[in-house]
């Protein structure tokens, strides 16, 4: 009963949130938020200890005559690893852009609310019709808020996100239905129904709803070819709003890869994984080399994340475990680096009014704090060991190395360059924003506050902790 | 003692965390004390390692946690105590003490006085972390941490932009070695599913194995060497990588980090046993190196620059040790070198802070008798490195060169060439000696004014790492010349198995005849350098063979035309063309193709009731028709 608690929490705080002058709301959210991190952490604890298992499922008839239930629980790692992702990275958001939220402060902590409201859902749902409501209500606070928040050119850039993920959710949503009809004698949307209907489909079958269902996923997420709405939308949106798109939105594609896809289209996605992996590796490089060109920072990072999120999808495909279990704990990792590292751009965004890198320069000098953590953070992204970058991506590669396709070798060594293309991004980034000279616009710039402080501070922690002792989350996995 | 093996690391992490932390609090004004402390107290422990493991013979491992323990991978957070290990401790905590006191002085006054032992105590940490790890990944923990220390230092005067792109540089090219080290890694994880070295080294010998496997895991782990090591063909960081102040390019850039390369494939020693190609390679590209290298020192005037590409020839000798699988010899002159190459940077640093910064050597000399402590032990490690007896580098040296001439008729080839860069090793070190400190100050009466010796606490070191540098040499003394090379028992155990005897079959008439030839040449180098530089002249310019040496081969700009202006240039492409009017084209030509197609649709709409229903009749009509085509096709 617990985990109803996951999804009330952030309705109830979220429709109220909207209701409210200015003033509270901003108090509801985070409170609201920071009762949601409570209830994920105990849910976490009696997923690791199994135990009070009743409290951590729930299931109930939601429409009995389609066979859809209201069908909730955390009993996989991955659902428990992005439940506490996604239970941390909202409090952060909040506690961080406090007293710097845009305005219609009751109507941005409202949205981001019901956002997190979808987000837990997805992650959370045993049934498919339930997961694809989640889906499509994850998805319309963050189209409100990037439209609402953020650059002149948001309206046309929301919209061209708004068409790509929409164009995904009708793929999903037709490979559903399909599935759907395939399931046993009683039809039903729930998981295991829909692994059965899957596997038992022929090859042919499992060829096309594998693609339906993964470009819907792919967008997402997104992969090469599909990814021109991301740099644009990260670039547009208010900051807060591109952390939950960049740490959480994007995982929802990869989740529902490694949940749903795989283990139901297992041939379909057996019979074109050279494809897919080829596609991951491709874009692994090919945004890291756009990376090298960009003199935005917002967007720089952006396609670091894509070239991030290229290695995990060619890891799922390589099935193998040990890609698998790497690609686990890197959805887990690069939430938390890639939050920090949006912080950072939005301190540097706010106190500059910009985001041309050639405009900044020479930070160093005048903010130290900021420094060390956005060289720390930097770091984390370009894997050094003993930040918590690292040990993901060598057991992504090590599996994508020792995987099933014929083609592995060559795969890794291809997405090895992204391990050198990255250094030089992310050093070049560091380099022009933090070293050099002052420039006329950064002379004053201000260290970070104690607030701001306190935050990247918990980030740090965190990825250092996780990088020495990685052990802690990779035990989560163990417990399957 | 082995058991706390752990305190070693443990004392510059704390010393890192309390210089890094405390940067701006009365602390900090004694944080270069709180290192070099921190350092002393693990060099105390390693000696006390030292003393246990030479007199046990078994490797010991220590098991601190577990890294990574899934149901597909175990890595155990573990570090290896044998005679290798332990002497690599000494070599980075004693040098690295002494480094230390040394930067007290050095650094004073600096704004970034605490961060910079910050840096250093981090170094030592990865450093140990790097020779300590009982396996592949925890030593490539240490491996990449030296990296980021190596950037953070090189770059460590963050204003001038070109201190911070050598320092990009460096980490860069290393990256690109690291690749080849994490697909070694891969190779043998794949097939052995472990990456201790314990376990590997038995499974390895017991494995009938595809001797192309071995190969290539072979030579992966080389060209991660020859980023780290600065070989053929990444070698051009580490001139670069001078920017740094120079307490770090002796710690770092010459004593230490740069030999990792050597320390691992000494340690992945039962792999290049099996893999003999992959051994020629490494023999082939250090005589590339060490020759190569000497020719651009012989024409450089920054006098870092010199002792940098020094640093790159001497590491390919190393290399040419490791390529005919004389292990101890490498680590022999990884020690000599270690002593006087540390003090040759130690005292250009002296002789720096002398000079009000100065680092041009044309600008420089008669600085004899100013400098007199500077000068008499900067002479010491000039004869050391010229290889001239009884000084450290002529018994490492030598060693090195029997074996190669030992090893066949390639052998005998790559010994005329290591024999010619020994021999522009001594003329380049005696050049440099007799630029800056013989003849006249070439310099502003304002330095003159200033010229004064560095104080105790920088001449310190120098003596005692000239101390080393005339001693060292005796732990390894061959039998020909009556000793019994106490180096080579103690390091013998660990490559046994693999098989490798440390004899050269050479006769002892055949021995001492190479070893006067290397003598008779070191003593050359110093008499031409003698003759040309006793009285220099700063106006005479480079040409011909010399201008193409003092231009480093060319090779930076090499690299600059095929590597980074295309990728530049191909990262602009992609932006502009592929990704703009490409895929994005494509997806907005969908959408203006739909909005196009929707404009003229609605036309249809035209509230006329009579044209839908015209509409739905032909609807229907259609219909009818595929039905009726359908059907007829079953």
């Amino acid at each position: 009963m617990l985990i109803i608690l996951l999804l009330l929490i952030p309705f109830l705080g979220g429709a109220l949130t909207l209701l409210m002058p200015e003033n509270s709301a901003r108090l509801t959210a985070i409170a609201s938020s920071i009762a949601i991190l409570i209830v994920a952490a105990i849910i976490c604890y009696f997923y690791l200890n199994n135990t009070n298992i009743e409290f951590i499922s729930f299931d109930r008839v939601w429409i009995g005559q389609l066979g859809a239930h209201f069908s909730i629980e955390v009993k996989h790692s991955l659902q428990a690893l992005m439940v506490l992702l996604t239970a941390i990275t909202f409090p952060f958001i909040f506690l961080f852009f406090i007293n710097k939220e845009p305005k219609n402060k009751n109507i941005f902590y409202g949205l981001m609310l019901l956002a997190e409201l979808g987000l837990l859902g997805v992650f959370i749902s045993k049934d498919a019709l339930l997961f694809y409501g989640f889906w499509e209500i994850a998805l319309i606070p963050v189209y409100f808020l990037s439209s609402l928040y953020g650059g002149e050119r948001r309206v046309p850039v929301t919209f061209k996100f708004f068409v790509y993920t929409f164009a995904g959710s009708l793929l999903m949503l037709i490979g559903i239905i399909y599935l759907y009809q395939h399931t046993g004698p009683t039809h039903s949307f729930s998981l295991y129904s829909f692994i059965e209907a899957g596997r038992s489909l022929p090859l042919e079958t499992q060829s096309w709803l594998f693609w339906v269902l993964f470009v819907a996923f792919a967008i997402k997420m997104p992969v090469f070819p599909f990814h021109t709405w991301q740099p644009d939308a990260y670039e547009q949106s208010a900051t807060p709003v591109t952390v939950v798109l960049s740490a959480l939105m994007v995982k929802m594609g990869l989740f529902a890869v490694l949940f749903w896809l795989i283990p139901s289209v297992t041939m379909g996605a057996q019979e074109w994984m050279n494809v897919v992996i080829f596609l991951s590796v491709t874009g692994i490089v090919y945004a890291s080399i756009l990376a090298i060109a960009q003199s935005n920072i917002k967007r720089l990072v952006a396609y670091s994340s894509i070239a991030h999120i290229g290695l995990m999808c060619a890891a799922i495909f390589s099935q193998h475990n040990l890609g698998w279990q790497g690609t686990l704990i890197q959805m887990f990792n690069h939430g938390i680096n890639i939050m920090g590292m949006w912080f950072l751009v939005a301190v540097l965004e706010n106190r500059l009014q910009t985001q041309d890198m050639n405009q900044m320069g020479g930070v160093a000098k005048v903010a130290p704090k900021f420094t060390i953590a956005l060289v720390l953070i930097s770091m984390s992204n370009i894997a050094l060991p003993l930040t918590c970058g690292f040990v993901g991506e060598f057991m992504m590669l090590n599996g994508l190395f020792s995987g099933a396709s014929s083609y592995s070798t060559a795969f890794t060594v291809v997405a090895c360059l992204a391990v050198i293309l990255s250094a030089y991004y992310t050093l070049s980034m560091v380099r022009k924003v933090a070293y050099g000279e002052l420039k006329e616009n950064t002379k004053k710039f201000n260290d970070l506050t104690n607030n701001e402080m306190f935050i990247i501070g918990l980030i740090m922690f965190i990825i250092l902790a996780l990088g020495f002792y990685p052990q802690w989350l990779l035990n989560w996995i163990n417990i399957i | 003692m082995t058991q706390f093996v752990w305190l070693v690391p443990l004392f510059p992490l704390i010393g890192f965390l309390i210089t890094g932390l405390n940067r701006k609090s009365a602390l900090g004004k004694s944080s270069g004390w709180i290192a070099s402390i921190a350092v002393l107290a693990s060099f105390l422990v390693s000696l006390l390692i030292f003393f246990e493991v030479k007199n046990s013979t078994s490797p010991q491992i220590v098991h601190l946690f577990d890294f990574i323990n899934t149901s597909s991978m175990v890595i155990p957070f573990a570090f290896q105590v044998d005679a290798l290990s332990s002497v690599f401790l000494l070599i980075i905590t004693g040098i690295g003490f002494l480094i230390h006191l040394y930067s007290i002085s050095y650094m004073h006054g600096d704004d970034g006085f605490s961060k910079f032992f910050s840096y250093l105590n981090l170094f030592i940490f990865s450093m140990l972390l790097l020779v300590l790890g009982a396996n592949y990944l925890i030593m490539f923990v240490g491996w990449e941490g030296v990296g980021l220390c190596s950037y953070l230092l090189i770059g460590f005067w963050y204003k001038n932009p070109e201190y911070t792109k050598a320092g990009r540089k460096a980490f860069v090219m290393n990256r690109i070695g690291d690749v080849g080290f994490l697909i070694g890694m891969f190779l043998l994880f794949n097939k052995f599913h472990t990456l201790e070295f314990l376990n590997l080294e038995t499974l390895i010998h017991q494995a009938t194995l595809d001797p192309s496997y071995m190969t290539t895991v072979a030579l992966c782990f080389f060209i991660g060497a020859t980023g780290k090591s600065a070989q053929i063909p990444l070698f051009t960081w580490l001139p670069d990588a001078m920017a740094g102040p120079t307490p770090v390019s002796a710690l770092i850039h010459a004593a230490t980090m740069v030999t990792a390369g050597i320390y691992m494939i000494t340690r992945s020693n039962f792999i290049y046993s099996h893999a003999p190609n992959a051994q020629q390679i490494i023999l082939i590209v250090g005589a590339a190196t060490a020759l190569i290298a000497a020719t651009i020192a012989t024409r450089q005037n920054d006098i870092k620059k010199v002792l940098a590409y020094s640093t790159v020839s001497q590491l390919g000798f190393m290399f040419m040790a490791l390529g005919v699988g004389a292990y101890t010899a490498a680590v022999f002159h990884v020690i000599t070198h270690a002593f006087f190459k540390a003090l040759l940077f130690l005292g250009s640093g002296s002789v720096i802070h002398a000079m009000s910064g100065e680092q041009d050597i044309r600008k420089m000399g008669g600085l004899k008798s100013p400098l007199t402590t500077t000068y008499s032990t900067f002479l010491i490690a000039c004869i050391a490195i010229a290889g001239i007896p009884p000084l450290s580098g002529f018994f490492s040296k030598d060693e090195i060169m029997m074996f190669v001439f030992a090893h066949g008729t390639l052998g005998k080839a790559i010994w005329v060439v290591g024999m010619f860069a020994a021999l522009m090793t001594a003329y380049y070190m005696f050049r440099l000696l007799f630029i800056t400190f013989w003849g006249s100050f070439r310099g502003t009466e304002h330095q003159k004014e200033h010229l004064h010796e560095s104080p105790i606490l920088m001449t310190l070191p120098l003596v005692v790492l000239a101390i080393l540098s005339v001693l060292g040499g005796f732990i390894g003394v061959p039998k020909v010349l009556g000793g019994n090379h106490a180096l080579d028992t103690l390091l013998r155990p660990l490559y046994v198995s693999s098989g490798i005897e440390n004899e050269m079959h050479l006769s002892h008439e055949m021995e001492y005849l190479l070893m006067a030839i290397a003598v008779l040449i070191g003593v050359a180098g110093i008499v031409v350098a003698w003759f040309e530089f006793k009285k220099y002249d700063s106006k005479k310019e480079a040409k011909g063979m010399y201008a193409f040496f003092e231009n480093k081969w060319y090779i930076d700009e090499l690299y600059e035309t095929i590597v980074s202006k295309p990728l530049n240039k191909v990262s602009i492409f992609l932006e502009n063309v592929v990704e703009k009017s490409g895929i994005d084209g494509f997806v907005n030509g969908i959408g203006k193709f739909l909005q196009f197609g929707s404009s003229k649709l609605r036309l249809l709409q035209s509230g006329l009731v009579g044209f839908y229903l015209f509409l739905m009749v032909i609807g229907i009509i259609l219909l009818f028709i595929i039905q009726l085509w359908y059907n007829n096709l079953n």
